[in-house]
């Protein structure tokens, strides 16, 4: 059944030479609506490497979570449709392969943790079930073998008394604990790239500091490459090697994540990392991006931020401005990313 | 009207055990959870406390029972010196005006079927002595204006605004009846982070026009700073620690608050790597059945036998300088260490 040319897991990751993990080009998603075609991802661009951590950063509506859908091959289609991209991992075109193929890469090389662990768990079969479920469909392993490494990957996961809780079901564990059973699901038949989509949003602070040491943990284990989804400038700082900006179903910034942090070069980048509250300026009125984000049925024209950029001239209202190229690994979608990194607004 | 720093609300010993029955026919009850168990602190005109903590730790609860939306089962709260458990009638009325509330989801908490005039006007309903009958509808658009928002579109639905603006269409509806204090719950951790900024800013202008006190309740933890000129931090049901924001922020003396502050990411990747971080091990345990001493001992690295023994109070400890409710309560800048 397999395709040989995906058949690519027994290669080593240093076979790559310089060329990503993962690509994904130029990549288009667009959902039929009754209120008309909403183009969700509009050319998103990204690149990703072993052992690295790419953080895609955006609010909602941004897109950020289709285009990992996208990857993964879950979106429905219809209502999604992909007219243009294409998504490589290891050098093969993963929109181009047959549904079997690419069945075969999910879970297997390209695995995914979830945000809400309790609608993506199955209530009525026990978690032990739905870990030795990974083992048995893909490795063909027996019941017996297979509940043996679901124990061990809970063990892994650090979930206490793996062995008298794998026959527990989902609702009697505890939020953070659920998810530590994604990831035990996710990571079970060691994939090289995870993507872990707002994996700790629903999380409280101290569960989500736990969570996030483990994925950090289990990524340095076996140089997995993470493609991290949120909107939590903090957990990004933490973890990021390097950022990806959505707004309005593109790219606005791309960039290693101390760059971004020290001097963002969009208007949109630069908004967002100084509404966030700091001690020094307590007091004093936080900093606001004015107005809304875009609606995707009625996008603006030229620029999706354009109505709420303090940068904005003439142009920016009619031409959608490319992803410039700053330095070999930075870009900002911005005509005036020269103002912006220099603070000077025009 | 009182002045400002004048008291305004006080809370002594509030408790909520919420019953644990079994059996359908008969029920009996079998223990209670215990939601809120001996909450003090005070409240000053135009002052903002903010009450952070996880999720299951009471502070929802403690937000309903300030509403009078909750009989507590012991305690008192009194607003402006009017005790809220024994006021009733035209009393329980007048005190229910003073004190209203923001709530968390602007996606839930409007009725869909109400326009925006009716939603905003409708604390008109039961309080008519506020706005006479012919008076609302200008009422209403003043309040409009006030949060920032487009008085002609007094008819539209809550579907017709976005989850910002239907916040403010919130936080209007909390103003009508003029209140002196806001329980805010979670007001901005359902909205976009570009929106979040705007929200907060609104909250402190109204404040500082109406001379209003918020409680504000909220689990991101650099908001609840910006915001708050006092916070109390809370662990299943009981105050851990309570000072002013920079006491609790740069000098944390409980565990739990050292905890809690160094899980929060920070958002700068200078110095990840050296940056101090305490991680717990385990999740919180059940209210229904609280540790015995302090609740946060089988969670804490500092833990010995007194603190399963006797219950550390909510008081000042030696070279803390503000109450903390631990037996080893130890100063300690968490968020600018390193090491």
């Amino acid at each position: 059944m397999k395709n040989p040319s995906v058949d690519t897991h027994l290669l080593p990751a240093d076979n790559l030479g310089t060329a990503p993990l993962l690509a994904v080009d130029n990549l288009h998603v667009e959902f039929k609506t009754r209120q008309g075609l909403v183009r969700a991802v509009n050319g998103v661009s990204y690149a990703l490497h072993a052992g690295e951590t790419l953080a895609v950063l955006g609010e909602s509506g941004s897109g950020k979570s289709v285009t990992a859908q996208a990857i993964m091959g879950i979106l429905d289609m219809p209502p999604a449709n992909i007219p243009k991209g294409e998504i490589r991992f290891r050098g093969t075109d993963l929109l181009k392969l047959s549904d079997n193929a690419r069945s075969q890469i999910r879970g297997q090389q390209i695995a995914m943790v979830f945000q809400d662990a309790l609608s993506a768990l199955n209530p009525v079969f026990t978690v032990g079930w739905q870990i030795a479920e990974m083992f048995r469909v893909h490795r063909g392993m027996s019941k017996k073998a297979a509940y043996a490494k679901a124990i061990e990957l809970m063990d892994r996961v650090r979930i206490p008394a793996a062995r008298q809780r794998v026959n527990d079901y989902p609702h009697q564990f505890s939020g953070g604990m659920r998810q530590r059973i994604m990831i035990a699901m996710s990571i079970a038949l060691d994939p090289e790239v995870l993507i872990a989509d707002e994996p700790t949003t629903a999380l409280d602070v101290t569960v989500q500091a736990q969570i996030m040491e483990l994925l950090a943990e289990l990524q340095r284990d076996s140089n997995m490459a993470m493609i991290l989804i949120t909107h939590d400038l903090g957990v990004v700082a933490d973890v990021a090697d390097k950022i990806a900006v959505m707004y309005g179903g593109r790219i606005v910034e791309n960039a290693p994540v101390h760059d971004v942090y020290k001097n963002p070069a969009h208007p949109y980048t630069k908004g967002l990392l100084e509404s966030i509250p700091r001690v020094d300026l307590k007091g004093q009125e936080l900093y606001a991006i004015k107005g809304l984000p875009p609606n995707l049925l009625d996008m603006p024209t030229g620029c999706a931020f354009h109505p709420r950029c303090p940068y904005r001239q003439d142009d920016c209202v009619t031409d959608v401005p490319p992803l410039h190229e700053i330095s070999g690994t930075r870009s900002s979608a911005c005509h005036y990313w020269r103002e912006v990194l220099d603070g000077v607004q025009g | 009207m009182a002045s400002k720093g004048e008291l305004i609300l006080e809370v002594r010993d509030l408790v909520k055990h919420f019953p644990l029955t079994q059996g359908i026919v008969v029920k009996r009850q079998i223990g209670s959870i215990k939601a809120v168990d001996g909450v003090s602190f005070d409240l000053h005109r135009g002052e903002t406390l903010g009450i952070v903590g996880e999720s299951g730790c009471g502070k929802s609860t403690l937000a309903k029972l300030l509403m009078a939306l909750e009989t507590p089962t012991s305690g008192s709260v009194r607003v402006a010196g009017k005790d809220l458990a024994t006021a009733k009638g035209a009393d329980l009325k007048r005190i229910r005006r003073n004190i209203q509330m923001v709530m968390q989801d602007p996606y839930t908490s409007l009725n869909p079927r109400m326009t925006v005039g009716d939603i905003v006007g409708e604390p008109f309903e039961i309080h008519a002595e506020v706005a006479p009958k012919g008076d609302r509808r200008k009422k209403v658009q003043d309040l409009l204006e006030v949060v920032g928002l487009n008085p002609d579109h007094i008819n539209r639905y809550p579907h017709q605004f976005s989850g910002g603006q239907r916040q403010r269409i919130g936080i209007a509806r909390g103003l009508a009846l003029q209140p002196e204090i806001i329980v805010c719950d979670e007001p901005v951790s359902a909205l976009d982070v570009s929106i979040q900024a705007q929200v907060i800013n609104l909250l402190e202008r109204l404040q500082d026009e109406f001379g209003l006190a918020y409680i504000f309740i909220a689990h991101d933890l650099s908001v609840v700073r910006h915001i708050s000129d006092r916070v109390a931090v809370m662990y299943l049901g009981k105050v851990v620690e309570i000072g002013k924001d920079t006491e609790i922020y740069d000098r944390p003396s409980h565990p739990y608050t050292q905890a809690l502050l160094s899980a929060v990411p920070v958002p700068d990747p200078e110095g990840r790597e050296s940056r101090e971080r305490i991680i717990l091990q385990g999740d919180p345990p059940s209210p229904a059945n609280p540790p015995s001493g302090c609740r946060f001992r089988t969670r804490c690295w500092k833990a010995q036998e007194i603190c399963a023994q006797e219950e550390p109070l909510l008081q000042i400890r030696p070279g803390v300088g503000h109450p903390s409710a631990c037996h080893f309560a130890e100063a300690h800048d968490v968020v600018h260490a390193t090491g």
